[in-house]
């Protein structure tokens, strides 16, 4: 392996990578400021988006710890939505297992959406590309978008407390949040599985230490697993 | 206002749980195959949870827990962009836009 055709991976996983930039960047922007609303001071704000690398969770954690919930149910709860990134790790083992135990490691904290497609797509496009190479495109994938989650981060912990009074920010994170999940909504399966947990999110509001979210979550994953076992059997899926 | 102490085991173990599912596969648990049933319900993990967290948040939304139909217009707004277009973006906009005329006309 030479390394001219391992740089040139390196740079043509940047260069996919680059447009999701523009995804990254207003959530890491948003969490930065409604973190700082909620009294995180910037220090706090860098922290969280450092070791943690999870829009979604990130946002759910926050908000339920401004719910003032349980911290096990804080944890719990942004974990579960934090799971896919064990389906990922799954996905890309295959292509990336053999590499030192160091390099998976590194892979594993840098593990999001946007490296996993970005990664998977190409090592299934391009299955004679070496170890080497399959690594350093990895990161290439992740390198901008990495640093724009992290300087987004820190311009919104920034702006969080200059923004005038009057923007309904409470409501910034509902939007992003169904923003996120609505062009998840694949198949049947994925649409019975929300309309489960929202109706006994709802239903079940009441439930202290917001168990509630937990008991709807299972139900909506058990919900979409046998919609899908259905459509299996009636030969749909 | 979110406890500081709270705060810092949050992000910790937020940390170090995100880690061990990233790393699980990778690092771990090698490529042997995962039972079916298992990866059938956590295929939809996210599109339960984030939903069951987002719908009390937009019915309750109003004063002491009522109902505002000026975010619930938003939140329904934003639903169906994102599941017509697939774009996260168009939803985003889609949502604030229709939140920002809303209250507008709500005055």
């Amino acid at each position: 392996m030479s390394s001219t055709t391992t740089n040139s991976a390196f740079w043509a996983g940047v260069r996919d990578g680059a447009p999701f930039m523009l995804v990254a960047g207003p959530f890491a922007l948003l969490f930065g400021v409604l973190a700082t609303e909620a009294g995180l001071n910037l220090f706090e704000v860098m922290s969280f988006s450092f070791v943690v690398i999870a829009g979604a969770a990130q946002f759910t954690a926050l908000q339920l710890m401004q719910d003032e919930a349980p911290t096990i149910i804080v944890l719990i709860s942004a974990l579960a939505v934090n799971l896919r990134v064990a389906m990922y790790s799954a996905a890309l083992t295959p292509y990336l297992g053999k590499a030192p135990l160091w390099q998976r490691a590194f892979a594993a904290y840098l593990l999001v959406d946007q490296s996993y497609a970005l990664s998977h797509s190409k090592f299934e496009a391009e299955p004679e590309m070496s170890i080497p190479s399959r690594v350093v495109y990895y990161f290439g994938t992740c390198s901008l978008v990495m640093m724009t989650w992290f300087a987004c981060s820190y311009l919104g912990a920034a702006l969080g407390t200059t923004l005038p009074p009057g923007i309904p920010l409470d409501f910034a994170l509902p939007i992003a949040f169904l923003s996120m999940v609505a062009p998840m909504m694949r198949t049947m399966a994925h649409l019975v599985a929300a309309a489960v947990a929202i109706v006994v999110s709802l239903v079940a509001v009441s439930i202290p230490y917001s168990l509630g979210l937990i008991v709807a979550g299972m139900a909506g994953m058990l919900a979409g697993a046998q919609t899908e076992l259905w459509l299996r059997s009636k030969g749909q899926w | 206002m979110v406890d500081k102490t709270t705060l810092w085991i949050v992000i910790f173990g937020l940390g170090a749980g995100s880690f061990l599912l990233r790393f699980s596969f990778l690092g771990l648990v090698g490529d042997r195959p995962l039972p079916d049933w298992l990866l059938r319900h956590l295929r939809y993990t996210a599109v339960a949870i984030l939903p069951a967290l987002v719908a009390p948040l937009v019915v309750y939304s109003g004063e002491n827990g009522v109902t505002d139909p000026t975010r619930v217009t938003a939140a329904v707004a934003t639903v169906v962009a994102g599941i017509w277009t697939k774009s996260v973006f168009a939803a985003i906009g889609t949502g604030a836009l229709t939140l920002a005329i809303a209250l507008q006309f709500a005055g």
